[in-house]
Parts: C-alpha cells; structure tokens; sequence
C-alpha cells in the first residue's frame, strides 16, 4: 500500500513534466501535422540554460526563490526564441516538400543541438545546486518534498493558462480555426505563418518550463537527456491522441504514473525475473497496446489518410 | 539523352558504365588500403550500410511505411549470429547455417511487428516501430539476468569470422599472386551481397508486388478498391525489409567479431532512414548514394577537422567529435532545404513534386 502511493506521487510528478513536454509536441502536430523531433532539445537547452543562470547568480546573496525565478524566465525567453529560429530555419522552407523531409531536418537540428550544447556545456553529468530547502512530508507511510509539489503545481497553472489561451483569445481562435483547416483559415484572414509561429513559440516555452523542472527534481542535467524525455513526451502525447491538448495532458500524466508504477512493481509481478531497469520499456508497451485497440490514441479524434 | 535515338550506342555505353562501375568497385579496397586498413573498413561499412539503406528502403521507400526501428532487425540478425557463433554458449555453426537463421529469424519479427500495426498509418506506425526498436534494445542490455543470455551492455566478444573450409575471412591471404587482408577479402563479399540486394530490389520494383507496394504507398483505400490484400502486401513489405536487416546484422557481426545493444541504437534507426530520405526514397541508386555519403562524410570530417583547426588557429579550439557530428546535422539540414525529394530522385517524384509546387 505504501509502495502503491509512494509510486503514485512519483509518476504524477514525472507525468506532470511528460504532460509539459508532450504539449509541445501536441499544438505543432495539431497544426501543421509534424512531428518536430528536435522538441526533446528545446526542453534540454531549457534545464541547461536554466542551470547556467542559476549557477552565475547563486553566489550573489539574491533570494534563492528569486534566482530559481530568474533562471526559469531566461530559460523560456532563450527557448521561445529557439523554437522560432527552428521553425523558420529547418521547417518554414519545407511546409509543401514531401512528408519526410521535414522530418529529416528535424533529426538534422536536433543533431546540432545537441552538439551545440555538449560544445557550450561538456560531455559530463553538471549538477544543479540546490535551490529550495529540500521539506519532507509524510502521508500514509508515503513521502513528498516540497519540490514535488512545486513541479505539480507549476505544471497545472500553465496547462490552465495554455487551456485559457487557446480557447479565450484571438490568436488561440486563430490556432484552432489553423489546425481544423489552414487554407479556410487564411481565406478567414488568419496569419497561417504567425499562428504556426506561435505554436512553436508556446511549445518551446512550456518545453523550457519542463526543463526546469526536470533539473531540480533530479539535480542533474546531460546534453543527451532531451532524447528519452522527448521520446516519453512523444509516447504520451501519442497515447492521448495526437494533436489533442487535453490528451497530451492526461497522457503524460498516464505515463508517468504507469511508468512509477510499472518500475516499482515488475520485481513482484514477474517473480524477479526482470527487474526495474526495465522502466523505460513500459512506455512503450503500453503505447503499442493502446494503439492496436485505439489507433488515435485515447482520446484522438479518427485521424483520416495522412500517409 | 540523344541515347533514346540510337538504341545501339545507348546500350554500348550502359555496358561501358556497367565495367566502368566493376573496375571501380574492384580498385576500391586497394586504394583505400593505400591509406590504410581502416579506410578499407570504412568502405566496408558504407557497402553494409548501402545493404540496410536498400532493405529499408523496400519498407518505407517503396510500401511508403515509416519505420523508425529497422535497426530491431538489424540487432536480431546480429545477436542471432553472435550467439551461434562464438564462445559465450560454446556454439561454433558455420556461417551458411547462420545467416539464413539470422534472416528467418528477423522475418519473424518484422511479422511480429507488422500484424499489430498494420491498422496504423503514418506518424502512429513511426512511433510504433520506434518503440519496438527500444524495446528490442533494452532487452539485448538486460537479458544478462537470471539467464545470462546477451550478456549485457558488455557484449558478446570472440564471434567466428565467416569461414569456408579453411579459408577464413579474418586473416590475410594471398592467392593468384593477390594479397587481401582481412577487410578486404569482407569487402568484395559485401559487394556480392550488396549486388544481390540490388538485383532484388529492382526486380521487385517492376514486379506485381513492387507496383502493389507502389500504389499502397500513394493511396491504401484505392489500392484496396483495385483488389490488392493490402494487409498480406504490408506483411510481406515488413518481413522483407526485416530479413534484409537480418542478414546485414549477421555479417556485421562476423566482421566485427564483436556486438553490444550500444550499436543498435535509435540513433542508428534514423541515420538509415536519413541516408534513403536524404538519397530519394525509392530510387535505389538515390539510396546507394545516400548510404555512402551519409558513412563517409563522417568519417571525411573526422579525418578533416582536426588538421584544419590546427591549420586555421593553431590549436584545438572545439571538440572535433562533436564538431563532427555538428557539420552532420547541418548537413542534413541544408540538403533537404535545398533539395526536399532527396540529392538524387527518381524522375516521376521529381515530376510530382513540381507539380505539386506549381
């Protein structure tokens, strides 16, 4: 029982992050229907940056609260501006070339990336210094930090805010009227490029939220960590149905749970045959299973011949 | 192209291609070996790479499914060769035995694979075959407990070079006057595997199956409305493809005398599906040249950048590997952006894709 909800608050943290991610993933496949493979990236050079912030700052006896503050704000400027420059460099030229092409690109930029930050950053492990005074609380014979709680509810006031933006404001109206039809769209006067624009902009935002968090709940950071956290997010963004802002919400918060949960408990369910770094193929498992029962996902709409 | 008027001096000159081509193909390892035994290795890799890039070209370039774990079957090939092969269970079968093993054995797979995802389309299948390809290797890194099997991240060591009789592939041998090292004696056999890759691959471009495969590809409902079984012809795409893979991981393995779950990476997966994309998917010599631009312009880079920063500044300035893998990416990048089909296309995507601009 212990163990069920020590599990259960790990994976709705883990989740909340994979939800973060997965959004990304989720508007610009909702609009222009890509899978923008460097998303994963963004999300890295976001904790990297945060990291270096936090790091110049942490020895100028400013309140570690504000650094923390500081750090997440250059972080999503820096990624804002990133996901524009990917849009317009490696996807923009290619809106009417053949499917995979932009694909390529996209594995292309994340190469780069990559590369770029392992240039900026070294090819070892940094470690975040801690900011908050690590609290420890007990529930049930199941413990949660103050941390945690910060990430989940973090997590949940920008979904809300993402929710209000694109179904209260003119350019959230824009972006669905985009997604349900581009060429109806622009004959409504919609801005087709700015709205894509924006759907990088946001993604790459709530991505460098996501990278934040991810640094301070595991206190470090790599340049290859954005590959397996861009894969998960993609999975749960899949899992929701593609395309889908509530989806890609609830699917991340699947994942993560199914994840924990899977991890903690393959030991006994399978007799210590296979043991818990088996984690990360539950992911995909269960991706595989939902998908041959529900081919778009668990909440996606029927997706039509998009081969 | 005044070689449609005269049939005759067209048919001269593609003879004259054809043993233009073999005497190239036949000075390459000597050349390379001028430059030492690893260039003849990197030459090798670019043939094997050219026979996986063809394998999934049959899958994504003709059937028109994106699959991101190709490289599953790659891994299952290999594995399947290194166990039957090498000390670790103390099986030592010829290669004749294995290597068709290798290929059932990763048709197997592809079927596995493609029976529950044949519903799927497009992105759903890419992350379907991706998933699969992790799972394929997260197991080749952990089946090392209870029952040692794989061996873990540590790998399989010691595997049997490809032998016939006494002739042994590992070892440098001279006959009819010829030294060839080991490398080399590999090279002109993954030539000859690499030619009847090709030859299958234009037979199947033409054939019933090919042109099924072909009108899957543009349009899965009319294929269906035309009579097509376009679930039996998915299959068939599939296990193909994998066997394809099977055999290239068989032979990695005999020529490296070694494997771990770390060359079966995703990455792997997407550099093949970059070298067809990047070539012009579906046209098999876009693909050929794909899969050697794509091995050896690496390599170029490895060799290149190091004595070109020391010539420019004097010192190392930037880590040449990941300066490398930099050059790469934008490479990829820019290629596509200034040739979205691919470098080397087959006239009628270049004519579609015109009209579809225009």
């Amino acid at each position: 029982m212990d163990t069920l909800l020590q599990q259960l608050i790990n994976g709705l943290t883990l989740g909340a992050v994979y939800a973060l991610v997965a959004l990304g993933y989720t508007m610009v496949y909702g609009i222009i229907g890509l899978i923008n493979f460097a998303h994963g990236e963004v999300v890295m050079i976001g904790t990297m940056v945060a990291f270096t912030v936090i790091v110049s700052l942490a020895g100028s006896g400013m309140p570690p609260l504000l650094v923390l503050g500081i750090g997440l704000l250059v972080s999503v400027v820096v990624c804002m501006v990133l996901g524009w420059a990917l849009e317009r460099v490696a996807y923009r030229p290619l809106r009417h070339a053949p499917r995979l092409t932009p694909l390529i690109t996209a594995i292309g930029m994340s190469i780069v990336l990559q590369n770029v930050a392992m240039i900026i950053w070294g090819r070892n492990y940094i470690t975040f210094p801690p900011m908050i005074h690590k609290q420890i609380y007990d529930i049930g014979g199941a413990s949660f930090t103050n941390v945690q709680v910060a990430i989940v509810s973090l997590a949940a006031v920008v979904m809300l805010g993402l929710i209000y933006l694109v179904h209260r404001t003119r350019i959230g109206m824009a972006m669905r009227a985009t997604a349900q039809n581009p060429h109806v769209a622009s004959l409504m006067g919609v801005d087709i490029n700015r709205v894509i624009a924006m759907a990088f902009i946001i993604g790459s935002a709530l991505g460098a939220v996501a990278g934040c968090m991810v640094g301070s709940y595991y206190e470090i950071a790599h340049y290859q960590m954005g590959f397996m956290l861009g894969l998960k997010a993609f999975t749960a963004a899949v899992l929701g149905g593609i395309g889908n802002l509530a989806g890609a919400m609830a699917g991340g918060l699947l994942l993560g749970v199914i994840e924990a949960l899977g991890a903690g408990y393959i030991g006994d369910m399978t007799g210590d045959i296979l043991g818990s770094h088996y984690q990360d193929i539950f992911a995909f498992i269960v991706l595989i299973i939902v998908l041959i029962f529900r081919p778009s996902g668990l909440f996606g709409e029927r997706t039509g011949d998009r081969a | 192209m005044n070689g449609r008027a005269r049939p005759s001096s067209s048919r001269q000159r593609h003879w004259l291609g054809f043993m233009l081509l073999g005497v190239v193909l036949l000075a390459v390892p000597f050349v390379a070996a001028m430059g030492g035994q690893a260039w003849v290795r990197i030459a090798n890799f670019a043939i094997l790479y050219v026979f996986l890039a063809l394998g999934l070209n049959i899958v994504v370039g003709y059937a028109g499914l994106l699959d991101l774990g190709y490289v599953a079957f790659y891994a299952v090939g290999a594995y399947a060769y290194a166990l039957l092969a090498s000390p670790h269970f103390g099986i030592h079968l010829p290669f004749w035995v294995i290597l068709p093993l290798g290929a059932g054995l990763a048709c197997i797979f592809g079927v596995l694979l493609g029976a529950p995802t044949l519903k799927l389309r497009g992105d759903y299948l890419a992350i379907v075959t991706l998933g699969f390809g992790e799972i394929v290797r997260i197991f080749m890194n952990n089946l090392n407990a209870p029952v040692n099997i794989t061996n873990g991240a540590q790998g399989i060591t010691l595997i049997d070079p490809i032998r016939i009789g006494d002739f042994s592939f590992a070892q440098t041998s001279s006959f009819l006057g010829v030294t060839l090292s080991g490398p080399q004696k590999y090279y002109f056999l993954l030539v000859a595997l690499a030619l009847l890759v090709i030859m299958v691959n234009i037979r199947l471009q033409d054939s019933r199956i090919g042109r099924a495969w072909q009108a899957i590809r543009e349009d899965e409902v009319a294929a269906k409305a035309c009579g097509i079984n376009t679930r039996n012809i998915k299959l068939l795409a599939f296990a193909m493809g994998a066997s394809f893979g099977g055999i290239a991981g068989g032979v990695f393995s005999a020529m490296q005398g070694f494997v771990s779950p770390e060359s079966f990476s995703l990455m792997e997966s997407i550099t093949i599906l970059a070298m067809v994309v990047l070539g012009g998917m579906g046209h098999i010599p876009g693909v050929i040249l794909g899969a050697i631009l794509l091995t050896g312009l690496p390599e170029a880079l490895r060799y290149g950048i190091e004595p070109l920063q020391r010539a420019l500044f004097g010192r190392m300035i930037v880590d040449p590997e990941s300066l490398r893998m930099l050059v790469f990416g934008l490479a990829l990048v820019l290629v596509m952006r200034f040739r979205p089909a691919g470098l080397w296309p087959s006239s009628q995507r270049r004519r579609e894709l015109a009209e579809s601009a225009g």
